[in-house]
């Protein structure tokens, strides 16, 4: 079998799940990066440098997060919001599920059915999914990389996504933390 | 509700303390499901589901089992589950032979919409004219469906398969459905030696805020996930979703394959691995095909080794390749007329011309390990 690589499209009318072709998603301290097992530490500071160099970043937040009140949720909001001052990100939502017809607004929202829609319009080069249900996430992601040059970052809560190009598992709000603690010392030491 | 300890599936697997039972494969049903923390089950009568699902309603009487009902018909069994399942609580039912037929729209369905449903099929005849019979048939059909399937050759295998099943289809990367197969009265009905864990532990329950979807609540009802259905749409976005969406359930049998291996240990199970000639089995042809080696041994042959194949979706094609590598000619006996096994096995090696056909039995016939002898020493047709 060939090595399938999961890197940014756009890759094919009906690109193939990673996961058929021997992507298999990291154990608990571990993350992937474009298909590869790496530990936390370095999938944080690839994400990093990839969030900085990005002419156009932006976050992806969904239900999990947008819709939450707990003290916990409130605080993973804050931290999203800190990065993306700090990367200078936009930040697009993801509020539900549902297919957007007759045509989404792909200014002010993304939709897990059509998300190319809404990063073709926003030009954006460097995409971050948080707080997505992990089905919707990998529905979306699959699709991004088929028909846009997107590079997708999943910060996912749960066991991680093999569909992005960079994803870590298991983000707590003290990987967030660890993150914005990166980019700030990444930045510090460009400066 | 009798006060049980909630354990984890390792412990209840591999370090609880078991005590041997000499039961039926229905009763051995009641004892998994007895510890494994069901929030619902419902049932409707079939031969020879229907002791099984009636030892769960019993559980339920007994306060094992929080809620309990019987449906209208399979169909609606099935479309009830998906709905206790979708309200994210831990189901089971069971059914069999037609009962799993005029199901079979909820199966595929079950596995698009995420459901980690864990169901038992006591495999039977469907075909007019009618029969009540062992025969595996239906498996053949649920193979395309997206729900994952384990074969069980025992009841042994059915207790441990069961209990197993809650905690692998329950994984966030998972949550699809998998079913369970014995067969039919061969299994059911009848007597064997089982281990079974301490009657006082239970499994811990299932937590539906780890799944991939939401579940439905009063803050999703299912009015928002059935509004503007791709199927309503005839346009490349809708496709495109829906072809990603197809590709999610079977990627999520793939992802399932790391804590299969991790509880059920292999996919597949080997005797006599450097054999040329080799029995590539699953359920109960797995005993006649050990049972018929034995003969052969006594026999002064043994040169026949045996592959019982314990996961039949998603299939264990590299061991399967890999165990059958060297073989010069592979035996696949099958309790049904299709033979769905052999078909799954010449599309996974290389030289399937080393596949002899059969031997098959179906509509109740038993299988005579002295049929699979004489296939193997006298290459007689057997049902093919």
């Amino acid at each position: 079998m060939v090595k399938y690589e999961v890197l940014p499209g756009p890759e094919s009318y009906l690109p193939p799940a990673a996961a058929m072709h021997g992507v298999v998603l990291p154990d608990p301290g571990e993350s992937l990066i474009e298909g590869v097992c790496v530990s936390e530490d370095v999938c944080i500071k690839h994400i990093a440098k990839k969030l900085l160099a990005a002419k156009n970043p932006t976050f992806f937040p969904g239900p999990l997060l947008l819709w939450k009140t707990t003290e916990y949720a409130l605080q993973r909001g804050k931290l999203v919001r800190e990065i993306a001052k700090e990367i200078n990100a936009k930040i697009i939502p993801m509020p539900d599920y549902r297919p957007k017809y007759p045509m989404i607004n792909p200014a002010v929202e993304i939709n897990p059915n059509h998300p190319n829609l809404t990063i073709w319009y926003n030009k954006i080069d460097v995409g971050i999914f948080i707080g997505v249900h992990c089905h919707q996430a990998n529905l979306a992601l699959k699709i991004i990389r088929g028909g846009t040059n997107c590079y997708t970052v999943a910060l996912c809560a749960e066991e991680g996504h093999e569909e992005a190009n960079a994803s870590l598992r298991d983000t707590s709000n003290n990987v967030l933390q660890k993150l914005l603690d990166t980019i700030k010392e990444i930045k510090k030491e460009g400066a | 509700m009798p006060e049980l300890k909630e354990v984890s599936t390792e412990y209840m697997l591999f370090e609880a303390k078991r005590e041997e039972q000499f039961i039926t494969g229905s009763e051995t049903i009641r004892e998994a499901i007895k510890r494994s923390n069901i929030d619902i089950a419902i049932s409707y009568p079939i031969t020879p589901q229907s002791e099984s699902m009636h030892l769960v309603g019993d559980l339920y009487a007994e306060g094992y089992v929080k809620e309990y009902f019987r449906g209208e018909n399979e169909f609606a069994v099935m479309s009830e589950i998906a709905g206790a399942a979708s309200g994210g609580v831990r189901t089971f039912t069971a059914t069999c032979g037609p009962g799993t037929l005029r199901a079979f729209e909820n199966f595929p369905m079950w596995a698009g919409s995420r459901l980690p449903i864990v169901m038992t099929f006591m495999t039977r005849a469907i075909n007019a004219p009618l029969s009540i019979q062992p025969d595996t048939i239906e498996m053949s059909f649920l193979r395309d469906t997206g729900i994952m399937m384990f074969h069980a050759e025992a009841a042994q295998d059915l207790y441990d398969m069961i209990l197993m099943s809650f905690n692998i289809v329950e994984q966030t990367s998972v949550h699809i459905p998998i079913g369970i197969f014995i067969d039919g009265f061969f299994v059911t009905h009848t007597r064997q030696k089982v281990n079974i864990v301490s009657e006082d532990i239970k499994l811990k329950p299932y937590n539906p805020g780890m799944s991939p979807v939401p579940h439905i609540d009063m803050e999703t009802p299912p009015i928002r996930l059935m509004r503007d259905p791709f199927v309503m749409k005839s346009n490349y976005v809708s496709y495109a979703a829906h072809a990603s969406w197809q590709q999610e359930i079977w990627t999520s049998q793939q992802r399932a394959k790391k804590y299969i291996k991790k509880y059920l240990g292999n996919f597949i199970e080997q005797e006599n691995p450097d054999a040329p000639i080799q029995i590539v089995a699953s359920g109960t042809a797995v005993s006649q095909a050990r049972e018929a080696i034995n003969m052969l041994k006594e026999e002064g042959v043994d040169d026949v080794g045996l592959i019982k194949v314990k996961v039949i979706r998603p299939f264990p094609k590299e061991e399967i390749k890999a165990a059958l590598q060297n073989a010069q000619k592979i035996i696949i006996p099958e309790f049904n007329i299709v033979g769905w096994l052999a078909q799954d096995v010449a599309a996974t090696i290389p030289n399937n011309d080393r596949i002899y056909p059969g031997p098959r039995v179906y509509g109740g016939m038993t299988m005579p390990p002295e049929v699979i002898v004489r296939v193997i020493k006298e290459g007689t047709l057997v049902g093919v």
